[in-house]
C-alpha cells in the first residue's frame, strides 16, 4: 500500500491558504474559473503522483453528491 | 485518370468451380481482399496451404483509407514478402506537432529507437499495400503456389455444416456453391457475412463526423505528423494534416454531428474548407473525399465454429492511433500457423480458441487506447472539454502535461501475457520486453537482422548458449538459431538483459512461448507442446 490521502489537518496557515484559492479567482468570468481549477487540479494531481491518492481523495470528494 | 486504384487487378473470370456438381471442397477461402484478408492468403499459401480469395470487387481499395503503418506491420509484411516494398514507398516520420487555437503547443519525436529493420511508422495509401500483396500473389502463383484470387464474387449465404462450411457465392454468371473446411472472413467492418450469420458486434457510437480528404498539392510542409484542437480554420473541431507518397496529404477534419453528409462532400464545400486551412495560394487538387463516422466495438468472439473472424470484421476502432489495419496484420499473423497446424492434424481445433483469446485481449487494448483519443479529441461534456483545454494550455509549458495530450496513442503490438500457450519464465535477469507472450524485437546481426531469420516456423535462438540443432516433438520441427553477442550489443540489451546467456522458443508469429538460461530438454519440449495447445 502506497501513502494514503491525508485528512489530517496539514495546512499550516489555513485562513491564509484559503484566501489564496479565493484570491486567485477574482476578476474571473465563470469560464476562466473553471479553467484555472482545471489547470490547479492537473498540477496538484501531477504534484501527488500516486494514482491511489488521487483515487481515494476524488472518493471523499464526490462523497454525497450522488446517492450511490 | 490512371489511378491504381481504378484498374481491375483481379477481374472476374468464369471457374470450373461454378459448373461443379457436388460443390467442390476447399481447405480455405478467404472473402475479402483488403490487407488483412490478402496477408491471411499469402501466409497460407507460403505455408503450402490451398487457398482461395474472394472479393465482390476486383479492384484495390478505391482512396488511400489507412494510410499510417507501423513497424510491427512492416515485420509481418516483411515475412510475407512485400515489408521492402512498403517501408521503400512509404514516407518515414518521427515528428508530431499538436496545436491548440491559433499556436503551436509542443512538438514529439517517436525517437525510434537503432538497430531495426523497419522504421517506427510509415505513411503509405491502402492501395499501394494491396497492390504490392496482389503483385505478391502474383508471384506465388507463378512459382506454383496454390492461391488463388477470384474478383466479382460475393458471398451472400453462409451455413456452418460442423466439418465444412457451405458459402453462396454470387457472380456476374450467376450464384454457384463452394464448400471449405474453414473460411476466414476479412470482409471489413461492415461484414456482410457477420450480418448474414446474425452475430453481434457490440460498442459505443461515437456521434461526431470526420471529413476525410486526399488532396495532391506541392506544399512546403515537412513530412510530420500535425494535429490541431480547435483551429481557427475549424473552430471549435479538429484536423490533422498528415504526408504520404506522390505529394497526396491526407487532411482529416472534425465536422461535428448534425451535419448533411451529402452536401459535406460536393467539393464546392470541401475546397473552400481546404483553401482556410491550407491559404488561398495553395494550388492543390482533390484526389479521395470521404466523411466517416466511429465507431469502437468488437464481436464478443471470433471464431464461429468453421468461420473465423479478422481485422475490421471481428473489431472496428476510431482511426487516432492507427489500430485498425495494423491490428488485422496482427491477427492473421496470430491465425494462421495455428490453422496450418489443425489442417496438418497436429493441432486439436481449440488451438483455434487461443485465437480468440489473444486478439480479443488485443482488441481490448486497441479499443480502450482508441476511445480514450477519441474521448480527449472530441470531449463529449462541458467539464471535459474543461479539462482537455486546461492540459492543451499547461503543456506549451509544462512538460508533465504532455504525456496526458491524447492526439492518438500509436499502435505498438500487444503482448500476450497470461496466454495459455506460455510457459514460465525462466530467465532471471531477462528483460521484460522479450518476456513470454512479447513480439521479438529485431536486431541488428552481422549480416542483416534477427527477424528476417526467424522462419516461419518455431525457433529455438540461443544466445551465448549451447543448444541441439533443432528438436521435433508431438510432430512439430523445431529449427535452432545460435548467435553469440560478442559483436551485438543490442542482441544483449533486448534478450539478455542482466543474464548471461538464453534460450528463447519462439512462435511461428515471432512472439515468445517460453525463455531460460539454458537449455533443458524437458522444459522445452513440454513448452512446444503447451505452445501448440497440447498441454
Amino acid at each position: 500500500m502506497t501513502d494514503a490521502l491525508t485528512l489530517t489537518p496539514n495546512l499550516a496557515k489555513p485562513d491564509d491558504s484559503y484566501a489564496l484559492l479565493l484570491a486567485a479567482h477574482e476578476g474571473l468570468t465563470k469560464a476562466q474559473s473553471d479553467a484555472l481549477n482545471a489547470r490547479l487540479i492537473l498540477l496538484l494531481a501531477n504534484h501527488i503522483g500516486d494514482s491511489q491518492v488521487l483515487k481515494q481523495a476524488l472518493t471523499e470528494a464526490k462523497r454525497g453528491l450522488r446517492d450511490d | 485518370m490512371n489511378k491504381i486504384f481504378e484498374v481491375p487487378l483481379y477481374p472476374y473470370a468464369r471457374h470450373a468451380d461454378q459448373d461443379a456438381h457436388p460443390p467442390a471442397r476447399h481447405k480455405v477461402v478467404v472473402v475479402g481482399a483488403g490487407p488483412v484478408g490478402l496477408a491471411a492468403a499469402i501466409d497460407l499459401a507460403q505455408s503450402g496451404v490451398p487457398v482461395v480469395v474472394l472479393d465482390d470487387n476486383d479492384k484495390v481499395s478505391f482512396g488511400s483509407r489507412a494510410i499510417c503503418f507501423a513497424k510491427r506491420t512492416l515485420e509481418i509484411a516483411d515475412r510475407l514478402g512485400v515489408g521492402h516494398a512498403m517501408a521503400n514507398k512509404g514516407e518515414e516520420w518521427n515528428v508530431g506537432k499538436v496545436f491548440f487555437g491559433d499556436r503551436k503547443v509542443y512538438d514529439f519525436n517517436l525517437l525510434p529507437e537503432d538497430g531495426h529493420q523497419f522504421p517506427a511508422f510509415v505513411n503509405l495509401q491502402q492501395y499501394y499495400i494491396e497492390e504490392y500483396l496482389v503483385d505478391r500473389v502474383r508471384a506465388l502463383q507463378a512459382e506454383g503456389a496454390p492461391i488463388e484470387m477470384r474478383g466479382k464474387n460475393r458471398v451472400t449465404n453462409v451455413s456452418d455444416h460442423g466439418d465444412y462450411a457451405a458459402l453462396t457465392v454470387e457472380t456476374p454468371d450467376g450464384a454457384y456453391t463452394l464448400e471449405t473446411e474453414w473460411l476466414i472472413a476479412c470482409d471489413g467492418a461492415g461484414s456482410p457475412i457477420r450480418a448474414q450469420m446474425g452475430l453481434d458486434f457490440v460498442g459505443r457510437v461515437f456521434e461526431d463526423n470526420f471529413l476525410i480528404a486526399d488532396v495532391v498539392m506541392d506544399a512546403d510542409f515537412p513530412t510530420e505528423r500535425w494535429f490541431w484542437f480547435d483551429p481557427p480554420f475549424n473552430k471549435g473541431q479538429s484536423a490533422l494534416l498528415h504526408k504520404q507518397p506522390d505529394g497526396v496529404w491526407r487532411i482529416d477534419l472534425q465536422l461535428g454531428w448534425d451535419i448533411d453528409k451529402e452536401a459535406e462532400k460536393k467539393p464546392e464545400n470541401v475546397i473552400p474548407r481546404l483553401k482556410a486551412m491550407l491559404g488561398d495560394d495553395v494550388q492543390f487538387e482533390l484526389e479521395w473525399v470521404s466523411i466517416y463516422t466511429f465507431q469502437c466495438r468488437r464481436m464478443e468472439k471470433f471464431r464461429h465454429g468453421r468461420v473465423i473472424f479478422a481485422g475490421d470484421s471481428a473489431h472496428q476502432v476510431s482511426p487516432f492511433g492507427a489500430r485498425g489495419a495494423n491490428s488485422g496484420l496482427q491477427d492473421t499473423d496470430n491465425l494462421i500457423w495455428k490453422l496450418k497446424l489443425v489442417l496438418d492434424g497436429d493441432a486439436d481445433q481449440s488451438l483455434l480458441d487461443t485465437y480468440d483469446t489473444e486478439r480479443l485481449a488485443a482488441a481490448d487494448e486497441n479499443i480502450l487506447n482508441s476511445s480514450r483519443s477519441t474521448d480527449f479529441i472530441t470531449p463529449k461534456s462541458e467539464m471535459s472539454r474543461i479539462f482537455r483545454d486546461a492540459v492543451l494550455d499547461l503543456s506549451e509549458h509544462h512538460g508533465f502535461a504532455r504525456p496526458l495530450v491524447n492526439s492518438g496513442r500509436l499502435s505498438v503490438p500487444s503482448v500476450y501475457d497470461g496466454s495459455r500457450l506460455n510457459s514460465a519464465d525462466q530467465l532471471p535477469g531477462g528483460p521484460a520486453r522479450t518476456r513470454p507472450g512479447a513480439p521479438c524485437p529485431d536486431v541488428p546481426l552481422d549480416a542483416g537482422y534477427l527477424l528476417a531469420q526467424l522462419g516461419g516456423g518455431f525457433t529455438l535462438l540461443s544466445i551465448n548458449a549451447e543448444v541441439p540443432d533443432g528438436f521435433e516433438e508431438a510432430g512439430v520441427t523445431v529449427s535452432s538459431l545460435a548467435l553469440t553477442t560478442e559483436t551485438h550489443t543490442a542482441l544483449a540489451e533486448r534478450y539478455l538483459g542482466d543474464a548471461t546467456c538464453a534460450v528463447y522458443l519462439i512462435r511461428p508469429d515471432q512472439h515468445v512461448a517460453t525463455r531460460m538460461d539454458r537449455f533443458d530438454a524437458p522444459h522445452f519440449r513440454a513448452a512446444l507442446r503447451r505452445a501448440i495447445g497440447k498441454e
